[in-house]
């Protein structure tokens, strides 16, 4: 058994696990955070992407043991006291989802995404880049959509602050 | 996945001792293989030790012309080296189109080459850039490094630490992507230099990466497109599966090369 | 319309859960005590069963027990079913073999469940399936039709001789062959409809809990239509009576079909939670998804259509065979025949159509609706032969279609259906203009000189959405009436609860069922909550599939509005001292006409439920309930363009352009009806060029069984998707509406290989067209 601490959304948190747990087993069965999905075995889908020191990362493809002592961010900690962040907000108003199991993970690599183009993603960079996403429902046509929207609201308001 | 035991490296001596501790030990770099190949129960490990805290693992370097990149660095870091753009951007451009963006935030080169998968990007280019493989022992020649599918000259316990090269006059990288999967059903990275024209092939070849000679000598004669008109790729050398016949990986090989050549100017 | 109204473009209610991480799957869901299961599942394709030894996995420490399918008989679980009942021909029913949830002398594909294994921890579970030992006598296997029907093929089922199920027509075939002998030209294919993985993104799972105090079984799953699963458990599994099972499909993460099934996972899962007295819980992982949810289409087809010297169409003969798989599921009997042969006519004039349909058993995952289910398979047939036969006459593939189409409503076709509206020659024209047609020519040469292949190809398809009326499919051999049940539920402070029976899994019926209450009743949508998804909660139901929620769901709250309104008025009028004729309902308030009287809606509602002042006679309270059975099907129907360039070298293939234009009737929300399209679309460009399953013909093994074989659609693999409507309504529902669920799975795959036949000029090509397969045409 491992003893594993990192922060999760902001706040400090610790359990025992097995090393061969994932980060998502960890998430969803020792914290409860069934946000994260996961929805292939062979780390194509991307429903269980989070970020993890900032970087987008697959958390069925890392033992939680390697995420010891990171941050960790899930789609539960995205919006801020009460605010949806941009790119939910985006999906929302794009209707960027139908099903919804893809879209935790479709979002926070939106949002990577978007840290690291800014507002000048294309809709060719955002398909490239969704190749780690797979949705069955929406076509992707809405998820690009909302993406671009948001990279448009969130690269201008990063603009504004300069 | 079956049980295994964790453990976290913070220098590759102490990875060595580790591993070499270790029942049936195996090295963890980004995890981007490994961690699948356990999930399906391929792999079982008793032990991962984890390189990824590795700080002597990371970073790229330029000295003169010699390229040198830590085995730990991630593919996201060598696609947006501004040394690496600048040395050969065809090994930038091949490292921002491994897996998708979430693997190459975790996936190394030094794992990379270390797994040698067939289908896998960078085997290509460091047996095309004549790279140097360092080890916690060692120097490898590329050429001698990869012997097979998934198969390496390394060692058991023997650490990747990094890779060098000496920057090509010219250079580029076409991958034709396994529609489903994304790995490259025939990748192949043309550089030319003082020492010639060399061509590596993933992807393809029935027994992992591989050198088209046949091409480099048609490239060291005249380094354009139309120079591999005539050069044949044998299909009874090639991998065949459901999405790409020996025939037709054949001709995605020379489809491929022209492009790059092409692509390299 | 209102701000929120039908025919309103507004964003999903249900969205906030889903974007915060808050939504709520099976996979979710824990209960107290809760354990796990593991399937030991089949590795042969066909296998008899000599023995099954769990010493070694009941030794795997957290292993609470391992439980087979004998132990499941003695326990007299039944039978999984077919519940569609087709004849042949000959007048003999067809041939169906058993389904046992878990077999118990014989294996017949790969992944069929032979045991569960119930334990502390899912590893644990799976350490102990892997340690069950069972001995298998290897059988010879077919896993595609012609390998079935070969002589001395295996036998699967010793119910069906040579592994027919059943060989069934539609149509006069004497008129038909009469037709074709005369006709001045015929076209002739031979045609396949490859088969594909449904692959929702949220994998199939249940959790099964016994109550043994209350004698009293709940299951969890991720269902489509939750009180079906629950009178098939309950009237042919003999799990549980009705009254004693309660069925719960919480949020589901799509289904396109594949969730309609009551598979033998929920069955066994809720069985060993009453053998084990633990609540078990089993989640599929993706390659059991990939071996055992139902596969979809899988036909090989002859297709002769016959023209006159003017060009107009005088006969279609088809020659059908559709592979079922290892058992027949829930529906699969219907989807060759019912859902296939009677929309063979198309969009065109057909006097006479003669189908001839075999279906046959092979050693593969069981084949059943998806998402279209038959209509694609009647789509892409006469869509291939109309837009080939086009070019064998030297004709525009449009003027050909226009010149067939059907123009006067009603319309009967040879097979069945009555079309009962539609414009076809508006949604043709709607987009070929969107597409810049008339400019294809242009782009072509341009494309030309940069070394690519440019063709375009069309589509006019038409489908049968709802799936009613129940006397007519209960004729047909359907087990199901097909209707839709709704309580509208007005609470004493005047917000309202629907209690309906369609579930959404992923089509937002939380948002447009609320847009109807609120377009009737004139109050917010916010007021308004969609209660699903619970067989305790909700009174009855037949889910949603076949596109029928709008139309059928829709409708049947629309009738208990209608009942709910005229209460209303009656007590409004009571306290307003008016005449019930008078009350109008408008902007959240009962009206007088012609005066100033209102009575605001929730005061209204507060009098039905204080009953102090209720007109004489009047029971309190104020909620209705209807069950709405169509008097037909509805006709979607439309055009779609699809435009591809080709790499000649490679022969990747890229979808420049797709134009939908579409006629769905009455739209609550187009917003939504524009999602359906786009994802429907990219299912079926996922189908003309990207999926495929395949089976080892020697093992019989799965070769596509994750996402490293089977290739999903991304989000670089297709361009954005142009859409529009044109309108005629559905005059068999109260809303006019026609369902748009389906449509895009339909209409596209045929677009879609037209076009790149169009290009490489070469008409030989299968589905899925990959960069393999469009290279090999080329170089043909």
């Amino acid at each position: 058994m491992a003893s594993i601490s990192m922060t999760v959304n902001g706040r400090a948190v610790s359990g025992e696990a097995e090393d061969r747990t994932l980060l998502v087993e960890f998430l969803r069965n020792n914290l409860g955070l069934t946000g994260t999905h996961v929805g292939c075995d062979t780390s194509q889908c991307g429903a269980c992407v989070v970020h993890v020191d900032g970087d987008a990362v697959k958390s069925c493809t890392m033992l939680a043991a390697q995420a010891n002592g990171s941050d960790v961010k899930t789609i539960e900690g995205l919006a801020s006291g009460g605010e949806l962040h941009p790119v939910q907000k985006a999906f929302h108003e794009n209707h960027g989802l139908q099903c919804g199991f893809c879209t935790p993970g479709m979002i926070m690599a939106a949002t990577e995404m978007i840290n690291r183009h800014g507002a000048s993603l294309d809709e060719k960079t955002v398909r490239e880049e969704l190749e780690g996403n797979i949705c069955r429902c929406t076509g992707y046509h809405n998820i690009v959509k909302a993406i671009l929207a948001a990279a448009q609201e969130m690269g201008g308001a990063q603009q504004a602050a300069e | 996945m079956y049980k295994t035991t964790y453990h976290r490296a913070s220098s590759v001596e102490e990875a060595a001792s580790l591993i070499s501790g270790a029942d049936d030990g195996k090295l963890l770099a980004g995890g981007q293989t490994l961690i699948p190949t356990m999930k399906q129960r391929l792999a079982a490990p008793s032990d991962v030790v984890d390189l990824r805290h590795i700080a002597d693992l990371k970073g790229i370097s330029v000295a003169g012309s010699t390229v040198t990149i830590g085995a730990g660095t991630t593919h996201a870091d060598v696609a947006n080296s501004a040394e690496v753009r600048s040395a050969c951007p065809a090994l930038a451009d091949l490292a921002s189109n491994i897996g998708d963006p979430h693997v190459r935030n975790m996936g190394t080169i030094g794992g990379s080459i270390a797994n040698n998968d067939p289908a896998a990007d960078y085997p290509a280019a460091m047996v095309a850039l004549n790279a140097t493989i360092h080890t916690n022992s060692r120097q490898i020649g590329a050429d001698d490094f990869f012997t097979g599918m998934f198969e390496t000259a390394l060692n058991d316990g023997e650490i990747i630490t990094a890779v060098s090269f000496d920057a090509p006059e010219k250079a580029a990288y076409q991958k034709f992507p396994n529609p489903a999967s994304r790995y490259a059903m025939a990748g192949v990275f043309v550089a030319k230099s003082g020492g010639g024209v060399r061509v590596g092939v993933t992807g393809a070849g029935s027994d992992g990466v591989f050198r088209a000679s046949n091409m480099e000598s048609a490239l060291s004669a005249s380094f354009s497109g139309g120079a591999l008109d005539g050069a044949s790729v044998d299909p009874s050398d090639m991998l065949s599966d459901l999405h790409g016949s020996s025939e037709y990986r054949a001709n995605l090989v020379k489809v491929m090369a022209k492009r790059a050549v092409e692509a390299a100017g | 319309m209102g701000a929120e109204g039908i025919g309103a473009r507004i964003a999903r209610k249900e969205d906030k859960r889903f974007i915060t991480g808050k939504g709520r799957y099976t996979d979710d869901m824990v209960v107290p005590g809760m354990k796990h299961a593991m399937f030991v599942r089949s590795p042969h394709a066909h296998a008899k069963i000599t023995g099954i030894n769990k010493d070694a996995a009941l030794a795997v420490p957290g292993v609470i027990d391992v439980l087979d399918g004998k132990q499941l008989t003695e326990d007299g679980i039944g039978n999984l079913i077919c519940g569609w009942m087709i004849h042949s021909k000959d007048g003999s029913p067809m041939n169906m073999g058993a389904w046992r949830p878990l077999a118990d002398d014989k294996v017949r594909y790969v992944g069929d469940a032979v045991a569960i294994v119930v334990a502390d921890t899912k590893a644990q579970a799976r350490e102990g399936a892997e340690a069950v030992q069972v001995d298998y006598e290897e059988l010879p296997s077919a896993t595609d039709i012609e390998a079935a029907m070969a002589d001395g093929a295996p036998q699967i089922h010793d119910e069906a001789a040579n592994n027919l199920i059943y060989d069934w027509e539609i149509g006069e075939s004497t008129a038909t062959d009469a037709a074709l002998a005369s006709a001045a030209h015929v076209t002739e294919m031979d045609i396949v409809n490859n088969r594909l993985i449904p692959n929702a993104m949220e994998p199939r799972a249940a959790l099964g809990l016994y109550d043994e105090a209350e004698d009293h079984y709940t299951c969890w799953t991720t269902s489509q239509n939750p009180h079906v699963a629950r009178l098939v458990m309950s009237a042919f599994y003999n799990v549980a009576p009705e009254n004693k099972l309660r069925v719960i499909a919480p949020d589901v993460g799509g289904g396109f079909g594949s969730k309609i099934f009551i598979y033998p996972e929920e069955v066994v899962c809720l069985w060993a939670s009453r053998r084990t007295g633990v609540p078990v819980k089993w989640v599929a992982d993706r390659t059991e998804s990939f071996l055992c949810d139902a596969h979809g289409r899988d036909h090989i087809s002859n297709v002769k259509i016959g023209f006159d010297s003017e060009n107009r169409i005088t006969a279609l003969k088809v020659d059908t065979i559709a592979n079922l798989g290892a058992y027949m599921s829930l529906f699969s009997s219907s989807v060759p025949t019912y859902l296939y042969a009677t929309l063979l006519s198309g969009q065109y004039n057909i006097a006479n159509i003669h189908a001839n349909v075999r279906t046959v058993y092979t050693n593969t995952a069981p084949v059943d609706a998806y998402r279209g289910a038959g209509r694609p398979e009647a789509c892409y047939l006469i869509e291939r032969v109309m837009e080939t036969a086009a070019r064998e006459l030297g004709v525009s593939p449009a003027e050909l279609r226009r010149k067939n189409f059907v123009t006067e409503f009603p319309h009967q076709t040879p097979v069945i259906m009555a079309y009962d509206a539609g414009d076809f020659g508006a949604s043709l024209d709607a987009a070929m203009q969107a597409a810049d047609y008339s400019g294809f020519a242009a782009r072509k040469a341009e494309a030309a000189g940069r070394g690519k292949l440019r063709g375009i190809g069309m589509s006019c398809y038409i489908e049968a959405c709802g799936i009613a009326p129940s006397q007519a499919v209960g004729a047909l051999g359907a087990g199901v009436g097909l209707w839709e049940s709704a309580e509208v539920r007005v609470n004493a402070v005047g917000t309202i609860e629907v209690l309906t029976g369609s579930h959404s899994h992923g089509q937002g019926h939380e948002t447009t069922f609320a847009q109807l209450v609120a377009d009737r009743l004139g109050v917010g949508i916010d007021t308004v909550s969609i209660v699903h998804g619970d067989t305790d909660k909700v009174q009855m139901g037949m889910g949603t599939y076949g596109s029928r929620s709008g139309a059928v769901g829709m409708s049947a709250i629309s009738v208990a509005l209608d009942k709910v309104e005229a209460k209303a008025k009656k007590i409004a009028a009571h306290l307003m001292e008016a005449d019930e004729a008078d009350i109008e309902i408008d902007s959240g308030e009962l009206k007088v006409a012609g005066t100033d009287k209102t009575l605001p809606w929730f005061q209204m509602a507060l009098a039905a439920y204080t009953a102090h002042n209720l007109p004489e006679g009047m029971e309190p309270g104020l909620k209705e309930t209807a069950f709405f059975d169509p008097a037909n099907f509805t006709f979607p129907a439309g055009c779609y363009i699809c435009e591809v360039e080709i790499d000649p070298d490679t022969g990747v293939t890229e979808v420049v352009q797709f134009v939908a234009s579409d006629d769905f009737g009455t739209i609550i929300n187009p917003m939504i009806v524009e999602g359906q399209v786009h994802g429907g679309v990219v299912q079926g460009i996922g189908q003309a060029m990207l999926e495929g399953c395949a089976y080892d013909a020697e093992s019989g093994q799965l070769l596509t069984a994750s996402y490293m074989d089977y290739t999903m659609p991304r989000a670089d693999d297709i361009p954005s998707i142009d859409v529009s409507t044109t309108k005629t309504e559905c005059p068999s529902n109260p809303l006019g509406m026609k369902g748009c669920g389906e449509a895009g799975a339909i209409g596209s795959p045929p677009a879609v290989i037209n076009a790149i036949t169009d290009a490489i000029g070469n008409n030989d090509l299968t589905m899925p067209a990959t960069p393999q397969t469009v290279w090999a045409a080329i170089n043909r």
